[in-house]
């Protein structure tokens, strides 16, 4: 059973078109870095070195039959041995901050999953089952439940979102690459304060939800979509179809965020829990949740009214 | 740079100003001579064992690892902005 990464188009237009590292693997947590190189060189062979184009010289190492001379064969022998040590050190300090593999999670996503996903973000109230599922105690990626939260979809949107607003300032004749810049990472601080907030309030009510860092941040980055929506329609339809497009995400979003959230933020209605629940009454976690869906509408706004006058 | 009036642009820089303003404003806070007035010192923060902690004590909790972990952090980096803010304005 293989499944094959595709050049995954979004259904919203993105004018850059960026290829994806072809993997011939299944398994969740292999680590595809070290077999694409070579997969690179096979694809891309070119006779001689004098002649190459510009594709070239970004190829690296494309193979010892390139150089006629020894030594460059030696010499790139052993730059490409340092710089696997390089990458080796880099990886074992990167893991003392986070867990790669719980990163990797958040990517095994296939076609199938992001476009139900983006369907159940922008439609929600068709949608059934809520429930996370499990595996023998650990969670299902996202490839196997439609309900897994997945940064795919996130990290995608957030780089639509900057290239859409570069088109819109573009189209207004206000656009310079600053203020492109100013855009990402106003977006990017906004994510990170909604984060910190969530965090900080599920801390002090001691909620013990299994919500980690990385869900947090997937569950704030699925706004994205919806801005990309509205943006789009108001880019088309004027500012009446902005502030419609407006209304329909926000209202998806918040049923999304509540959905969601309530699953794991909210007690379970067994009866014994209600006794061995938090001291923090539950409709401390209501609030919470309620709070966060209507954060989103309020951040959708700030964010893309400077976009469509 | 035209933007709306009322657009707050935040750059990255910003966020590592208002962090260290917050983590600052946090570090000074005393137990003694401030909190305990407040009837937020020591003795007043735990209270629950065995159920879950009131809000009181996790904020109580919190502020004292904030000052114990990031007491030495805090110091290099004010330091750093110090000295910073003063070569280049």
């Amino acid at each position: 059973l293989t499944l094959q990464h595709h050049k995954l188009q979004p259904p919203n237009s993105k004018p850059r078109a960026r290829a994806a590292p072809p993997t011939a693997d299944s398994v969740l947590f292999d680590d595809t870095s070290s077999a694409a190189p070579a997969m690179n060189s096979q694809g891309y062979y070119t006779p001689g070195y004098n002649m190459a184009g510009p594709s070239n010289n970004m190829q690296g190492g494309a193979g010892p039959d390139l150089f006629a001379d020894p030594m460059a064969n030696a010499a790139m022998m052993y730059g490409s041995s340092l710089a696997n040590q390089g990458k080796d050190m880099v990886n074992k300090e990167i893991s003392r901050f986070m867990s790669v593999n719980k990163l990797k999670y958040f990517f095994a996503v296939d076609t199938r999953y992001v476009l139900k996903k983006l369907m159940i973000l922008m439609f929600p109230y068709t949608h059934q089952d809520w429930e996370v599922r499990y595996h023998r105690d650990t969670p299902l990626t996202p490839r196997q439940d439609v309900n897994a939260p997945d940064l795919y979809i996130p990290t995608m949107a957030f780089i639509t979102y900057i290239l859409l607003a570069g088109m819109a300032l573009g189209i207004q004749k206000r656009f310079s690459p600053e203020v492109l810049g100013l855009c990402a990472s106003t977006a990017l601080v906004w994510v990170i304060i909604e984060v910190l907030v969530m965090l900080l309030s599920l801390y002090l009510l001691t909620v013990h939800s299994d919500l980690s860092t990385f869900d947090l941040i997937a569950y704030s980055g699925y706004k994205y979509v919806g801005m990309i929506f509205t943006v789009l329609c108001g880019l088309l339809f004027g500012s009446d179809g902005y502030y419609v497009a407006l209304a329909w995400s926000s209202c998806a979003l918040m049923f999304f965020i509540v959905r969601s959230l309530k699953m794991k933020i909210l007690p379970s209605l067994s009866p014994d829990s209600m006794v061995t629940g938090s001291s923090a009454k539950p409709q401390f976690r209501l609030y919470i949740t309620v709070a966060t869906a209507v954060f989103q509408p309020i951040i959708i706004y700030w964010l893309t009214s400077h976009l469509v006058r | 740079m035209e933007l709306k009036s009322f657009y707050m642009a935040f750059t990255l820089y910003s966020l590592i100003q208002t962090a260290i303003l917050c983590t600052n404003a946090i570090a000074v806070l005393h137990e003694e001579r401030f909190l305990s007035k407040f009837g937020w010192g020591v003795d007043h923060g735990v209270g629950g064992f065995g159920d879950d902690p009131g809000i009181k004590a996790q904020i109580l909790t919190l502020i004292r690892s904030v000052r114990t972990v990031m007491r030495v952090p805090l110091i290099i980096v004010n330091s750093a902005c110090i000295v910073l803010l003063l070569l280049f304005g």
